[in-house]
C-alpha cells in the first residue's frame, strides 16, 4: 500500500490492520510518535492526516486516506513550526517522550482556533497525558504559540 | 555479583552496626580514587583529563554519568563543568559514560540513615560524611534520592577546575608564556596578546600531567551558566521528535520482541503452546523466560499480536494479594513484635495519652499502592554476539545491571557493553533491573541480531513494583489550644528489604523508609512520638518519586491538621509556634503571604497547609479548593522551598511544577489494588491520571538561604496530598483519611 508521510511517498508491505503508529516507527524507522498506552488514552502517539489531529495507535494503516504528518514533519531544529519554538522558548519538555503528541495536538487546535481561551486550551489539550507535569507550562505555551502564528 | 554483592551485604544501607564494619576494612579503599574508565578502550588522539572529561578531534564530551529521565541530569551535570571548564554551553557533547565505580553516588546513601537533615549533631555529621564513605566504597552509580545535585557540585565542579588547570599548564609550557598571564574562554585558552589554543589541541598534552591536588573553584559571583535561567541540552531534539529513547533505538538487523510474565504475581509458567503464535506472520521465534515467555518477530506490533495468540499455562500466584488482606494485614502490625523503628520519642506520650483519658483523639489513615507508569513502557535492547553482549537500555542502576547480565550470562563484566538511554520518565521504576534482565534472555536464547524488547503498556502496569500500602494510626492530646502529644504509628512495607532482596542481600537493622517525612520532621511537641511497623511478607514493592515520604506527608500533616483544629488553633499559626527549623518557619511564612492565609473566603472555598521535610528539602505549600456542583476544583497550590542553591531556576520550577502535580494528580485520583494475586489496574483508563483541565495555577518561591546544595526532584511530592485533604476539610467539613480522596468526594 501506498503511504505519503511528511511529504514522502512511501510503498508499505504491510498488514492493512496494523495500526499506523507502528507502520511507522517500525516499517518506515519514524520514531517521534511515540507508543504509551495503545488504547487512545494518553496521546503520545498524535500524528495529523490531512491535517487533523488522530491517534496512530488505534488507526488502522489501511484506513489512512491522505497524507500523514509526523512531529519530524511538522518542523526542524533549523526550521522550527511555530507551536516548536514556543515550546522551546518555555523549556516545556521535562522527560519529552508525550511532547511530541502534546505539539501535535497543539499545532492541529491553533490551526483552527487562532485565539484560543484556557477554556479552550484546556479542552482541546487534556485528552494527552503528562506523567511529569508539564501541564502548567503547556497552558502558558499554547498562548504564546497562538501569537507566534498570528505574527507569521 | 562478586566483590560488589559481598561488600553490599556487609554494609549496604542503615544498619548502623555492620556499616562501621564496612568503615573498618575499607577505609584505605577509600582513600584512592577510583580508575578512570575513560582510559579503557581510549581511540587513537582522544584524550581524557579525569572520568568527566573526553577530548578528540571531533571536540569535547562531557561525561554526565546519571540517568537523565526528565529530570534534566544530563543538562545540569553538564553545566556544573562546563561553568569551571570556561565552556561555552552547546559547544560540547554530552555522554553518560560507561558503568564504573568512578561514577559512584557519594549522598544517595546517607538517605538511608536515621539521620533528621535538621539535625547538627556529631552523629548526623559524621553519619553524613560516612554516606560519602558508602558511596565510593561500594562504587554505588545510583540516580535516585533527589541526589544528583547535591553529589555533583563540588564533585564535577572541582572536575572542570582541574581539567581546567591542566589546560593551562599544557599551553604554558607550549608558549612559553608565564601561567598567571593565560585566561580561557569557550574552549580555549588564551594569551594576552590574543593568540588563542583550543582545548581540542592542548589536551594531549594535557592529559600527560599530572592532576593538581588543590584548585580554587570561581565564587559563585562569577558563574555564567550556573545559577542562570538555561536552555536544557535536550530540548529541541523532544520538541522536534528527533530525540532517541532506549524505545526509539534503531540498529542494523534488530527484531522486535515483548514478553508476557504470569499476571497471578510470581506464579510463573508451567508451559505454553505457541502453534498459532509461531505461525502468524513477521514472527521469528517464540522462548521461554523466566516466568513467561517472549516473542521475537520483525515488528513490535506483530509480537504484541504474536504474544496475544500464545496459550499461555500460568502457575498459581505465589502469594494470593488481595488489596484487602493487605490492609487488614497492615492494621494487624501494630504489635510490638513488628516494630520497625522509633526514631522520634520525645516527652512522655503515653502519660499524656493516659492523662487524657477519654479525651485523647484517634484516627486512622491509609495510603494505597501506586504504580510509577511512566510514559515509555519498559523496554530494552540487548545484542548477544562473538563473545559480546551489548545492551541499549536506561538504568537507574547501571552498575547492578552490569551485575545481572554478568550473572545470566556467565560473562566477565568487561564482555558486556551497557549503553545508557535516555528515559520518558522513570519516576523510580528503572531503579528495578526485570526488564533488563528479559531482554538478555532473549538475546542470549536468539544470538545474533540486537532485540529490542518492549512491553505493551497492560505488562508495564500489571508487573510495577508499586510503592506501598500504609495504614497509620494517630493518637493526640489538645489542650489550651495547643497541640500537647502527637503519636503517629505507621505501617507498611519495606521498600528496602523489598528491593535489596531483589539482588539477593538481606538488610540489618530498620529501614528508615517506613517512616521517612514524618519522623524527622522539625515540630516541638511537647509530647511527640513516630513508630514504624513492618508488615511482614506484603508484596513486592520499590521506590516511587519520594519514596516513604509520598506517603507519610500525607500521614503525618493531615493527623496533625486535626490535631491543630481539634484544639482549636490556626494551621499555620500553630505549625509556626512549634516549627524550631528557621529556615523551615520562612517557609511557612512565605505561603501564609502568597495564599493570604487568613483573610476570609467566600462559602464552599478552602485553603490547606501542609508542610514535608524530605530528603533535606524543607517545603511548604497551601492549595487552595472550591466546592462546585461538579465537584471540588483546585485552584491553586502556594509552594515554598529551601534549597541551597538553585543551578537552573528554569527547570528547578518545573520540577516543582512536575512534583506538585505528580503528588496532587495521585492523591485525587490513582490507586494499585490487588486481587487474587494480580494486579486489577492494566492501562490509563483504569489507572487515572490527572489532566490539564484539572491543573491548578501553581505560584513558587525559593530560598536560597542555608547555603546546602540539594535536589529537587521529589521533595515537591509529600506535602501536595496532605494540603489538598486539608482544603477539603477548610471548604467542606469533610475530612478525608484515606487516598486516592476520589473514593470519598469528586473531584472537576
Amino acid at each position: 500500500m501506498k503511504l505519503s508521510v511528511n511529504g514522502v511517498e512511501h510503498e508499505l508491505d504491510v498488514e492493512p490492520e496494523m495500526p499506523l503508529l507502528w507502520a511507522l516507527r517500525d516499517a518506515l524507522g519514524i520514531t517521534g510518535p511515540k507508543y504509551g498506552c495503545g488504547i487512545a488514552q494518553c496521546g503520545a502517539c498524535t500524528v495529523h492526516v490531512n491535517g487533523l489531529a488522530v491517534r496512530s495507535c488505534v488507526l488502522r494503516v489501511g484506513d489512512v486516506q491522505g497524507p500523514v504528518t509526523t512531529i519530524e514533519g511538522l518542523g526542524q531544529a533549523d526550521a522550527l513550526h511555530a507551536v516548536q519554538a514556543a515550546w522551546i522558548e518555555h523549556q516545556v519538555a521535562q522527560c519529552g517522550y508525550c511532547q511530541s503528541g502534546q505539539i501535535m495536538a497543539a499545532a492541529a487546535f491553533l490551526a483552527i482556533q487562532p485565539e484560543p481561551t484556557d477554556e479552550q486550551i484546556d479542552r482541546a489539550m487534556s485528552a494527552n497525558l503528562c506523567r511529569c507535569g508539564t501541564y502548567t507550562r503547556i497552558r502558558e505555551v499554547v498562548h504564546t504559540a497562538a501569537a507566534k502564528l498570528r505574527e507569521a | 555479583m562478586g566483590r560488589l554483592a559481598k561488600i553490599t551485604r556487609r554494609t549496604f544501607l542503615v544498619g548502623a552496626a555492620a556499616l562501621v564494619g564496612g568503615f573498618a576494612v575499607g577505609y584505605v579503599a577509600y582513600k584512592r580514587d577510583p580508575k578512570n574508565p575513560l582510559l579503557d578502550d581510549l581511540a587513537d588522539g582522544a584524550s581524557t583529563l579525569n572520568p568527566f572529561l573526553l577530548i578528540d578531534a571531533q571536540g569535547i564530551t562531557v561525561i554526565t554519568p546519571r540517568a537523565d529521565v526528565g529530570q534534566g541530569a544530563w543538562s545540569v551535570l553538564a553545566a556544573l563543568i562546563a561553568e569551571e571548564l570556561d565552556l561555552a554551553w552547546g559547544q560540547f557533547k554530552v555522554d553518560p559514560g560507561p558503568p564504573s565505580a568512578a561514577y559512584y553516588n557519594g549522598k544517595v546513601a546517607a538517605e538511608g540513615f536515621p539521620i533528621a537533615a535538621t539535625s547538627d549533631s556529631f552523629f548526623a555529621r559524621n553519619g553524613r560524611a560516612f554516606g560519602d564513605v558508602v558511596g565510593k566504597l561500594l562504587g554505588l552509580q545510583v540516580t535516585g534520592g533527589s541526589s544528583t545535585v547535591a553529589d555533583a557540585f563540588d564533585r564535577l565542579r572541582v572536575a572542570g577546575a582541574t581539567a581546567r588547570r591542566m589546560l593551562l599548564i599544557a599551553a604554558a609550557k607550549q608558549t612559553g608564556e608565564p601561567i598567571d598571564s593565560l585566561s580561557t574562554r569557550d574552549g580555549q585558552v588564551l594569551t594576552a596578546d590574543g593568540r588563542a589554543f583550543s582545548y581540542v589541541a592542548l589536551a594531549p598534552a594535557a592529559a600527560r600531567l599530572a592532576p593538581p591536588h588543590e584548585v580554587a573553584l570561581k565564587p559563585a559571583s562569577q558563574w555564567r551558566l550556573l545559577g542562570k535561567p538555561m536552555q536544557r541540552i535536550d530540548m529541541v531534539a523532544k520538541c522536534t521528535g528527533t530525540a532517541a529513547y532506549g524505545i526509539d533505538l534503531r540498529l542494523p538487523g534488530m527484531l522486535h520482541a515483548t514478553v508476557r510474565t504470569n499476571p497471578f504475581l510470581g506464579g510463573g509458567i508451567r508451559g505454553f503452546d505457541a502453534a498459532e503464535a509461531r505461525s502468524m506472520r513477521g514472527v521469528v521465534a517464540v522462548l521461554p523466560v523466566k516466568g513467561g515467555f517472549g516473542v521475537i518477530a520483525d515488528n513490535t506490533w506483530r509480537a504484541f499480536e504474536a504474544a496475544a495468540r500464545v496459550k499461555a499455562d500460568w502457575g498459581p500466584p505465589a502469594h494470593a494479594f488481595a488489596t484487602d488482606a493487605l490492609f487488614a494485614e497492615a492494621a494487624a502490625s501494630f504489635v510490638a513484635e513488628r516494630r520497625d523503628s522509633r526514631f522520634k520519642d520525645e516527652g512522655d506520650v503515653d502519660a499524656a495519652l493516659a492523662a487524657a483519658g477519654a479525651s485523647a483523639i484517634e484516627a486512622e489513615y491509609r495510603v494505597p499502592c501506586l504504580a510509577h507508569a511512566p510514559l515509555e513502557p519498559m523496554n530494552a535492547v540487548a545484542q548477544w554476539q562473538d563473545g559480546r553482549l551489548d545492551i541499549w537500555t536506561g538504568t537507574q542502576i547501571p552498575r547492578f545491571v552490569l551485575a545481572a547480565a554478568a550473572e545470566l550470562s556467565g560473562l566477565d563484566e568487561h564482555q558486556i557493553h551497557l549503553h545508557q538511554q535516555i528515559s520518558g520518565g522513570s519516576f523510580g521504576r528503572r531503579l528495578e533491573d526485570d526488564y533488563v534482565r528479559q531482554a538478555i534472555e532473549l538475546a542470549l536464547a536468539h544470538p545474533g541480531p540486537p532485540i529490542k524488547m518492549t512491553w505493551t503498556r497492560e505488562e508495564d502496569m500489571r508487573h510495577d513494583f508499586p510503592r506501598p500500602f500504609a495504614v497509620a494510626r494517630m493518637r493526640g492530646v489538645v489542650a489550651d489550644g495547643r497541640v500537647q502529644a502527637f503519636d503517629l504509628g505507621i505501617a507498611s512495607a519495606s521498600v528496602t528489604a523489598s528491593q535489596m532482596g531483589r539482588i539477593g542481600q538481606s538488610v540489618p537493622g530498620p529501614d528508615t523508609a517506613i517512616v521517612a517525612g514524618a519522623w524527622d520532621q522539625p515540630f516541638a511537641i511537647p509530647n511527640y512520638r513516630v513508630t514504624g511497623y513492618r508488615v511482614p511478607d506484603a508484596l513486592p514493592v520499590s521506590s516511587w518519586r519520594s519514596v516513604g515520604a509520598s506517603g507519610n506527608g500525607f500521614l503525618h500533616e493531615c493527623a496533625l491538621d486535626e490535631l491543630i483544629h481539634a484544639a482549636g488553633a490556626d494551621p499555620l499559626a500553630e505549625r509556626l509556634r512549634l516549627c524550631t527549623h528557621e529556615p523551615s518557619r520562612r517557609l511557612l511564612q512565605a505561603v501564609g503571604e502568597m495564599s493570604d492565609w487568613g483573610t476570609p473566603l467566600p462559602a464552599g472555598r478552602g485553603r490547606g497547609l501542609a508542610y514535608t521535610l524530605s530528603f533535606g528539602v524543607p517545603v511548604a505549600e497551601v492549595v487552595e479548593v472550591t466546592a462546585t456542583a461538579a465537584g471540588i476544583r483546585v485552584d491553586a497550590v502556594h509552594v515554598a522551598v529551601e534549597v541551597g542553591k538553585v543551578i537552573d531556576p528554569v527547570n528547578f520550577e518545573a520540577q516543582v511544577q512536575g512534583g506538585v502535580l505528580w503528588g496532587l494528580g495521585h492523591a485525587m485520583f490513582a490507586e494499585l489494588t490487588h486481587a487474587g494475586g494480580r494486579v486489577e489496574q492494566s492501562n490509563f483508563h483504569d489507572y487515572t491520571s490527572l489532566r490539564l483541565y484539572q491543573t491548578p495555577r501553581i505560584e513558587v518561591r525559593t530560598f536560597e538561604t542555608t547555603g546546602e546544595v540539594r535536589g529537587i526532584g521529589e521533595p515537591p511530592v509529600p506535602p501536595v496530598a496532605p494540603a489538598l485533604a486539608n482544603a477539603i476539610f477548610a471548604a467542606t467539613g469533610q475530612r478525608i483519611r484515606e487516598l486516592p480522596l476520589v473514593k470519598q468526594i469528586g473531584f472537576v
